[in-house]
């Protein structure tokens, strides 16, 4: 395996993404500003204004038109990336199910960030969460290393032939956007050897002309979604491929998904984004404390890793899945219902709970994710279910 | 202005699309092909034209033609015109390109007006074409912006309380000049020559140009279908219709109307206005005739012309 000296910046998550968007040599930026994004296009004004990226800036009027924009250029055979946040990514929630359906591999950045009423500007995952049908690919980030490796990763899994899906890179609102860490980066021709300019097998290119976007009634409907359906569950075949490629010149080894301590873990937290980390650390001093426990992490969210997460969860019997996020009226909430879906196909043996934190950025401490392993412990050693769903850190 | 032996005979908009007969939308969309002055991609917002001429596996056009949304033409336009720059500027593609998003009214004057006025400020190379048939007779005559005040819809129906649609058109030449674009104009399918010559003028512009064109609706505006263009006329021959263009700054009349014909031969011939020849209603009636010559005297103020 050849390692690939690298340099060490100290970047935020919205920085880490933009430097990784300038790295991929992007054709067309179209976006709008929104909080906790706004850092994340500020900085690749800067690049493109400065002229140290070479790309057309569409400085649009809406998260829609956006959107729209992206779509309109990614058809036309140029290398596409826009970013978002919350009411920004509700407001192109339509748009989001024509850049899947009409197979454009744009690559999108998204902080998550609570869904207004009321008001708030900080960090959960509802706004995704909302979209997570949109035929999309979706990784969440753990870290500002993981979003700026994602991002490179993101367009050679969204522009690979099989795939010709759009993906986006989801980091924690403020808690990754806006916290510093150091970041081992790339060289630019790294980047580049590993990323050469986009080679689009379809375009509108005038000269062959197509018709893109045509009116599918319902003797071809059917059939259309049915292609993109397939294509996005077998796009895990190709993530897996190309994070080994990228492990191969980064020394990072990505997957769809992260298995911590689960090898004999009787009790488990499942969970995406930030709150892993924290969740691996507690589970480290658990671990120290002979508690049998540990942490599965989901980089890939859609399409969602099935038989993967079978592999992970080994003999676990309790696992505790954590939403970021209320699916209204639902039984569970969307990354449990998930679970639960898949381990009604292979595994009803592993009881689960379903705990919601930190909704419009309320922290979760160590000791509460503590308190979770515990209950978890509890369960797989008694096998009594006390709840199904748990609130934490909620005024009830 | 143009002339027909200068057209091309290549058919760029083909038959066996399935817009209703006497559509004057085809007619417009067959017209605007015939002024193309190289590769062309058309962006086309979601209403008549495009679920009639493009019913999957079947197209009508002969250039690339995009679909995305019902709001967004311009925006998708912008997305085009963008990556076409770059990808040339990189090297990567070496062809110049023209761009002409088309919309229907309600694509225009209403729920696409932010994209427009976004692409028009943004000053993205690109024509953007109106059919205006004032309403949205695609899912069914409702009711736009651009309806006129009176006019029935199945939203604003003539009813015995309200007879009609209460409000007036918005001016979309007005609300587009305003954003410094170098070329606008309002045109009518009767007059093939000068919306011809009007297309080519806005591929031409080095900007965004926009294009108001009236498309008569037989479905919508109830009225025999043989009678697209004679209605397309008389909507200018009325002074309903003034066809003028702004190019760099200075409006243009381009179709004097010395002597008018009644506003009431163009009216009579459309069903949408029926209910207006009541006795009862002859205020409705008085105010659409009044905003007609009250539109008609501030464009021929603008245009320079004695009113």
């Amino acid at each position: 395996m050849v390692i690939f000296m690298a340099k060490v910046m100290g970047l935020t998550g919205n920085e880490a993404i933009a430097y990784a968007v300038k790295q991929c040599n992007v054709d067309v930026v179209a976006a709008y500003p929104i909080t906790p994004q706004t850092v994340m296009v500020e900085v690749i004004s800067e690049y493109i204004y400065n002229g140290e990226m070479d790309a057309e800036f569409i400085c649009v009027e809406s998260e829609h038109s956006a959107m729209s924009a992206c779509i309109g250029a990614s058809l036309a055979g140029a290398r596409v990336f826009t970013g978002t946040a919350s009411q920004g990514l509700a407001l192109m929630h339509e748009m989001l199910y024509i850049a899947s359906g009409l197979r454009c591999p744009i690559v999108m950045g998204v902080a998550n960030r609570a869904l207004s009423a009321p008001l708030n500007i900080h960090g959960d995952h509802s706004d995704m969460m909302g979209s997570r049908d949109c035929g999309w690919i979706q990784i969440y980030a753990e870290n500002v290393q993981e979003a700026y490796d994602w991002t490179i990763q993101a367009f050679k899994i969204a522009e690979d032939p099989r795939v010709l899906l759009p993906v986006s890179v989801n980091i924690d609102g403020f808690i990754l956007s806006h916290c510093v860490e150091n970041v081992f980066v790339l060289e630019d021709d790294v980047v580049a050897r590993f990323l050469p300019p986009r080679k689009p097998l379809i375009t509108i290119d005038p000269t062959n002309p197509i018709t893109v976007g045509a009116m599918c009634l319902p003797d071809y409907y059917f059939e259309v979604k049915f292609q993109q359906f397939q294509t996005l569950n077998e796009s895990l075949k190709v993530i897996r491929e190309v994070t080994k490629e990228y492990e191969s010149l980064s020394g990072r080894k990505y997957d769809v998904l992260e298995a911590y301590a689960m090898e004999d873990a009787e009790a488990a937290i499942l969970c995406i984004g930030s709150t892993a980390g924290t969740a691996k650390e507690v589970a480290k001093g658990l671990r120290r404390e002979g508690k049998k426990v540990g942490v599965v992490k989901l980089w890939v969210y859609r399409p969602f890793p099935q038989e993967d997460l079978i592999k992970a969860l080994g003999d676990v019997k309790a696992l505790a899945v954590l939403d970021r996020a209320f699916s209204f009226g639902a039984p569970f909430n969307a990354l449990c219902s998930d679970v639960i879906s898949t381990l009604y196909k292979y595994r009803k043996d592993i009881r689960v709970f379903n705990c919601v934190y930190g909704l419009g950025g309320r922290d979760i401490t160590p000791m509460e994710i503590r308190g979770i392993f515990e209950e978890t412990l509890e369960i797989a050693d008694t096998g009594r279910l006390k709840e199904y769903v748990r609130f934490i850190g909620v005024r009830e | 202005m143009v002339k027909l032996h200068e057209l091309s005979t290549e058919e760029l908009f083909t038959s066996g699309h399935r817009l209703c007969a006497g559509c004057a939308a085809g007619t417009i969309m067959r017209m605007t092909m015939k002024a193309l002055r190289r590769p062309t991609i058309v962006v086309n917002a979601t209403g008549c034209v495009e679920v009639s001429s493009t019913p999957y596996p079947y197209t009508s056009w002969k250039v690339s033609y995009v679909h995305v949304a019902f709001e967004n033409t311009a925006a998708v336009a912008a997305g085009i015109e963008a990556a076409y720059k770059v990808l040339k500027r990189k090297g990567l593609y070496d062809k110049d390109v023209d761009i002409i998003a088309i919309a229907g009214d309600g694509g225009t004057f209403d729920i696409g007006l932010q994209a427009l006025s976004g692409a028009l400020e943004r000053m993205h190379d690109f024509l953007f074409i109106c059919y205006d048939n004032e309403a949205y007779m695609n899912t069914g005559i409702q009711r736009s912006g651009a309806t006129p005040h009176g006019a029935a819809t199945t939203t604003s129906p003539a009813g015995r309380k309200i007879p009609g649609k209460p409000e007036f058109k918005k001016d979309l030449i007005g609300i587009c000049v305003a954003h410094g674009i170098e070329y606008a104009a309002t045109a009518s399918p009767a007059y093939w020559n000068d919306y011809i010559t009007k297309v080519m003028k806005g591929l031409e512009v080095n900007g965004p140009a926009v294009i108001h064109v009236f498309s008569p609706c037989p479905t919508g505006m109830r009225f025999d279908p043989s009678k697209s263009i004679e209605v397309a006329r008389l909507a200018v021959q009325t002074r309903y219709w003034p066809v003028y263009e702004y190019e760099g700054g200075t409006y243009r009349l381009n179709i004097k109307v010395p002597q008018p014909k009644p506003l009431i031969d163009f009216l009579k011939m459309q069903g949408r206005f029926a209910h207006l020849f009541q006795p009862s209603f002859q205020r409705e009636l008085e105010a659409l005739q009044k905003w007609v010559e009250e539109n008609w005297r501030r464009i021929t103020i603008l245009c320079g012309e004695k009113t």
